[in-house]
């Protein structure tokens, strides 16, 4: 028996309705070959409309199914369940875009029913040759890898491994904290940084679903959604972990010097201790110390071993190497975070060159307690400074550097003046453009600096120089600016500049990308799968990103995101197995001539070549169905499941013989 | 290393002792300037606000008379040097310019296909015949000068990519490599106001005088620059600004070819020191014969 | 216009941002986030009526008149230290010398010195095919500044006395082709 198409077209209110002729589109199709009936209804995706084709299915009077109605994203899953249901196997239907693609885009009613008519036809040639396909399934292995340990990564492991999963958390730094660990303050409630930070690190440190692997980084990812192999390189931190207690002795008898201890206030600034064996910060989790190679004494001179003399648990191990260690999980989160943009490519705000101009990372360092100024604001010559002032978006907002905005300085910029105000008599000038307070309790922390008697100029600082040009500018930064609000331009003298510098995507992003297939946009951080409705996960399945890796945000967004990336997980997690696409290319053995063309062209890193049988062979897990591959073969070997040679053939003809 | 020099309408006239100097010190570091036949005004600042398309098409000739020797276009005047540069930069990036300067072009029975680079003199000798080599060469060290290296605005901006905008440090270097010492000067890249002398005088004069204090106030023994326009402005004009601003300026403004052309020994008359407005003051003297 | 008045809609000038937007080097304008580099970067922004910032607003309000009766364009002295430094990177300076162009085509008098400089500068370049400083000077004087001639006597005779200030110009010897070109130029219309 000849195959039986039925051919349903949706209104879709007047979306479609409003600009073509439905009557006559469907008298049209109603004359085509294989065509056993032809319905039309005004939403086709409603519970009725979905009713209309599984009652035709049921009743035999159809086998292949085609809808006209909007893009197979919207709709194309919600029918082949309707298939499914009807145990009818989902891969005979096929779907006709008349919406997006006609409707929305054409003027005329004439020639967009014209069109439709054209699409249905090829659609309803290609259905005829349609095969049924097999779905797949796949186990989910239930440990997650976490990149990056800032809070992003805290909160996504924390999560998991509450929920009673295994999670392996890798992070690239000596310690886990991230940026936050750097800071004293967070607005806009002025919480303590240490206080509500500190308690979840020590959580990761001791939860015994975490494998903690700090100064590491990943070397390797291969595999598919489910069933991720990991490789990572743990760096040699020539102490035991084991062994060490997080004494001390150590670091306080330690002569390298890896940050300088003489020089200027500024020069000195540090969380940590500034000796080659050091911890990054106090709380430093694990709390055990690295050496830095590059000013160790023994390391560069091959003298001095003191370390190791005081060491009281012998945990010093100059001869450490570099270790790696392989394990699986089902899903990764990515977490890497951002790093702040270097300002000494904008010449004119001096940074690198004039004394007491910093960025806002080195201004945090400064205020924490722990560093090395004890939290007290401090010139580079160690005396209180009299006025401050504070340059917004340096490196954002600007086609030279960064076009995006960076999203959080303006909340840390109205931080940092009520930190100045609480601790100095300084006057404090804000330099903004616009003032970008939209959080929850944003726009009333702005309120009450205003209160705080800051000073708000809007205009972007032209320059900062030491050019005198009157008696009371000496020894000064003179920043020059327009007061577009007053608009007059104003040479303010000031002691000391802070720069709110762009956060920018982290250094090594693109690797870490690289190896999860997923892709970075034009402004460097990765792309998520919908910018609404699929904010953290990505286009590759059991991929997830979390935090600043995603885009500039502050604090409460990034935990945000990492809950949901995890209970995105879990959801994966609990689902035990999911199923992959069927729709996959595959490559015929006997004619693949072994010259690996498609090897490196597969987005997905879907295809490998075995060596013994000479043929590539396509990971039917990791594949897509893009069909770069299948277009690229030279020999011919690869077709596509559900877009085969007959079946493209017969679109294109019943496109061209419509009319 | 030869090239095809334009030397600009400024050069010829009134700054015709860096013509001097650049004549005197070529030789000797090796470099061929063979001066373009028949070029003719760039179509500078002053043409641009009246006729833009003749202002392009006036300086495409030049570029059009070059071309044919394929060298690189050499020189000395920061104006000449911006203008033929956004000539040349337009030229490729805007395809109805290119089209009308074409049919210009051919009017005259010339043509011009976009290949012609055009260099200021100092990216030359800053990076074609070098500090190491220059400093090689000098005979006497001006050890113990202060200089504010002036560089103006036109010959850093628009982007020309041969040295930062805001804190360039081409000649920076060449200074050091004599042996004297180059002061930090922040106004290094401060437009002197050269296009509003004749016009708005008082305004360019007043920008005159923050330059002259700003070396001053850096200690500064001279000033060298590298455009014709702005020795004028800080030299010609300096009594000027003096008698303005109510100031007792008194300080040299030598150009970059000048100064190296002292450190190579050459005498002061090749140089046309005898031209500046502003003698050299004693300290500089001093300096000068003690090397 | 901008008395202290309220601006009326029918008195703006709505196309003057797409006239502008037209120009080579205008097409960025639009996009202008006012955030004052420029003013805050020029040298000469504070003798100006308005700063280059608010030129751009003005254009965008439609106040054709303010802009091009302003003296902005006639101060603003090629230096661009704004071009380089606008992170929008609008061509700012080359918008000043379309508004100096629109000015002048106008008849507009604000930069009357300005235009007779220009316009002596552009006769004598169409004439010799080189500058003559002295010439120039001395037809500028003649014609904008006769009653303050006086006061271009002593940096003449300083350039003068120093064999700096050539007397007789210098006439490229293929002037002719060089006016076939310009002749060519002015048949094709500016751009
Ligand atoms: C000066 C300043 C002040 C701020 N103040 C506030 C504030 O007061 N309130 C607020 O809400 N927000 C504030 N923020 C924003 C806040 O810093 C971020 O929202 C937060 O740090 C984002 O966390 P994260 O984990 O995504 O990134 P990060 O904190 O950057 O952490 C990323 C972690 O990943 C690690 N990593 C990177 N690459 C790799 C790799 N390849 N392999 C393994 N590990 C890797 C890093 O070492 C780091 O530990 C401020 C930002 C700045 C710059
Ligand atoms: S390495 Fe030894 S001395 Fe250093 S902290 Fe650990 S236990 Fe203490
Ligand atoms: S061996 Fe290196 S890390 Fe150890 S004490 Fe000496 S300098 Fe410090
Ligand atoms: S958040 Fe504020 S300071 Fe930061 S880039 Fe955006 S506007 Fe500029
Ligand atoms: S169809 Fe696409 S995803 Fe599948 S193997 Fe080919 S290139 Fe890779
Ligand atoms: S610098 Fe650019 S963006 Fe900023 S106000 Fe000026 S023109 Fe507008
Ligand atoms: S080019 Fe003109 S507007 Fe721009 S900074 Fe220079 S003088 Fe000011």
């Amino acid at each position: 028996m000849p195959e039986r198409v039925g051919v349903y077209i949706c209104h879709c209110g007047s979306n479609i309705a409003g600009k073509i002729d439905i009557e006559k589109l469907a008298g049209f199709a109603e004359k085509l070959d294989n065509v056993a009936l032809v319905r039309d209804y005004k939403f086709m995706c409603s519970d009725p409309g979905q009713n209309l084709i599984q009652s035709d299915l049921e009743a035999g009077l159809i086998d292949r199914v085609v809808v006209a109605s909007c893009s197979p994203l919207m709709h194309e899953n919600t029918f082949r369940k309707v298939c499914e249901r009807s145990g009818v196997n989902p891969y005979l239907f096929t779907m006709t875009n008349i919406r997006e693609q006609c409707s929305w885009v054409h003027i005329d009613e004439a020639s967009s029913t014209e069109k439709a008519m054209d699409l249905l036809a090829a659609s309803v040639r290609r259905a005829v040759y349609l095969e049924p396909l097999e779905k797949r399934e796949v186990a989910i292995n239930p440990r997650t890898l976490v990149i990056g340990g800032g809070i992003a990564g805290i909160q996504a492991a924390l999560d998991l491994a509450e929920a009673g999963k295994e999670v392996v958390l890798v992070e690239r730094e000596p310690s886990i904290g991230g940026h936050m660990a750097k800071f004293d303050k967070t607005f806009p409630t002025l919480d303590c940084a240490a206080c509500i930070l500190t308690p979840r690190m020590v959580q990761i440190g001791q939860h015994a679903n975490i494998h903690l692997m700090s100064y590491a980084e990943v070397e390797e990812i291969n595999g598919y959604v489910g069933n991720f192999n990991i490789k990572v390189r743990q760096k040699a931190r020539y102490v035991d972990a084991d062994l060490c207690n997080g004494c001390g002795m150590c670091w306080e008898k330690c002569p390298g010097t890896r940050v300088p201890r003489k020089g200027n206030v500024h020069e000195k600034l540090s969380l940590g201790p500034t000796s080659s064996i050091y911890m990054p910060f106090m709380q430093a989790i694990p709390a055990i110390p690295v050496i830095d190679r590059e000013s160790c004494l023994y390391f560069q001179k091959g003298k001095c071993r003191i370390c190791e003399q005081v060491c009281e648990r012998n945990a010093i191990n100059y001869d450490m190497e570099d270790s790696f260690e392989e394990f699986e999980v089902g899903n990764i989160i990515i977490a890497t975070g951002f790093q702040p943009f270097d300002p000494s490519v904008i010449k004119r705000y001096g940074y690198g060159t004039l004394p007491n101009v910093l960025t806002s990372v080195e201004f945090e360092i400064m205020n924490c307690a722990s560093g090395s100024t004890g939290g007290k604001i401090l010139k580079a010559d160690g005396t209180e400074p009299k006025s401050i002032g504070i340059v917004h978006c340096v490196g954002s907002r600007d086609k030279h550097y960064h076009e995006y905005c960076s999203r959080v300085c303006c909340m840390y910029a109205l931080k940092f003046a009520h930190l100045i105000k609480e601790k100095t008599d300084a006057e404090v000038y804000n330099f903004y453009i616009d003032l970008r307070c939209f959080g929850k309790g944003y726009e009333e922390f702005y309120d009450r600096l205003l209160g705080e008697d800051v000073r708000f100029i809007r205009g972007k600082v032209g320059e900062i120089s030491r050019w005198v040009a009157e008696e009371d500018e000496k020894d000064q930064l003179i920043v020059r600016v327009e007061d577009t609000l007053v608009g007059a331009v104003r040479r303010i003298p000031l002691d000391m500049v802070v720069l709110c510098t762009a956060l920018e995507k982290q250094d090594g992003l693109d690797r870490v990308a690289k190896m999860c297939s997923v892709s970075v946009g034009k402004d460097g951080f990765i792309i998520e799968k919908h910018p609404k409705l699929g904010p953290v996960s990505t286009a590759t399945d059991g991929v997830f990103i979390v935090g600043v890796a995603q885009s500039p945000k502050d604090i409460p967004d990034t935990v945000a995101q990492a809950s949901a990336a995890s209970s995105a997980v879990l959801s994966m997690i609990t689902r035990e197995k999911i199923e992959i696409e069927a729709a996959t290319a595959e490559i015929i053995e006997e004619k693949c001539s072994g010259c690996r063309i498609c090897n490196n062209l597969c987005p997905y890193l879907a295809i490998n070549f075995d060596e013994e049988k000479k043929v590539s062979i396509i990971n039917e897990a990791l594949c897509k169905g893009c069909g770069t591959c299948v277009a690229a073969c030279p020999s011919n070997a690869i077709t596509a499941k559900h877009f085969n040679d007959k079946q493209i053939f017969a679109e294109i003809e019943g496109l061209l013989s419509a009319r | 290393m030869k090239y095809t020099y334009y030397p600009g309408c400024s050069v010829k006239a009134t700054a015709n002792l860096y013509q001097e100097s650049i004549d005197a010190i070529s030789p000797i570091l090796g470099l061929e300037l063979e001066e373009l036949e028949d070029w003719n005004c760039c179509g500078a600042t002053a043409y641009m606000s009246v006729k833009e398309l003749m202002s392009f098409a006036i300086s495409a000739r030049n570029l059009a008379l070059a071309e044919p020797f394929h060298r690189d276009v050499v020189t000395p005047c920061s104006a000449c040097y911006l203008v033929l540069n956004k000539t040349n930069q337009y030229f490729t990036e805007y395809p109805d310019l290119r089209k009308k300067l074409g049919q210009a072009l051919e009017a005259g029975g010339l043509s011009y296909s976009g290949n012609i680079r055009v260099r200021h003199i100092l990216d030359v000798l800053f990076n074609d015949v070098g500090p190491e080599k220059i400093s090689s060469l000098v005979k006497k060290r001006l050890d113990g000068l202060r200089v504010a290296p002036y560089y103006g605005c036109q010959i850093v901006r628009p982007e020309m990519g041969f040295d930062d905008p805001d804190d360039p440090q081409s000649m920076d270097r060449l200074i050091e490599s004599l042996g004297a010492t180059s002061v930090e000067y922040p106004l290094k890249t401060k437009c002197c106001g050269a296009s509003l002398m004749g016009t708005e005088e008082d305004l360019a004069l007043r920008l005159c005088c923050e330059l002259l204090t700003g070396a001053e106030s850096a200690g500064a023994h001279c000033i060298v620059t590298l455009c014709p326009l702005c020795q004028m402005n800080l030299d010609v004009y300096q009594s000027k600004v003096n008698r303005l601003c109510r100031m007792k300026h008194n300080i040299p403004v030598l150009y970059i070819t000048q100064l190296i052309g002292i450190a190579l020994g050459l005498p002061s008359k090749d140089l046309g020191l005898d031209k500046l407005a502003v003698k050299l003051t004693k300290p500089v003297k001093e300096i000068l014969q003690g090397a | 216009m901008l008395k202290k008045e309220i601006v009326y809609e029918s008195t703006l000038d709505h196309d003057f941002l797409e006239e502008i937007y037209s120009l080579p080097g205008g097409h960025e304008i639009k996009k202008c986030i006012q955030c004052g580099t420029c003013s805050g970067s020029c040298p000469t922004s504070h003798v100006m009526d308005h700063a280059p910032r608010k030129i751009f607003s003005l254009i965008r309000a439609g106040f054709r008149e303010e802009v091009l009766d302003s003296n902005t364009i006639w101060f603003c002295s090629s230096c661009y230290t704004c071009s380089v430094r606008c992170p929008k990177e609008i061509k700012i300076t080359d918008v000043m010398y379309a508004l100096k162009r629109l000015a002048i085509k106008e008849g507009k008098t604000k930069g009357k010195k300005a235009v007779v400089l220009s316009k002596n500068f552009v006769k004598l370049v169409n004439k010799y095919g080189r500058n003559h400083e002295t010439e120039l000077m001395t037809r500028y004087i003649i014609q904008a500044e006769l009653f303050n001639a006086f006061k271009f006597i002593p940096q003449g005779w300083k350039l003068f006395s120093k064999g700096r200030l050539p007397l007789f110009p210098h006439k490229i010897k293929n002037i002719d082709q060089l006016r076939k070109i310009l002749k060519k130029v002015d048949e094709l219309g500016e751009i």
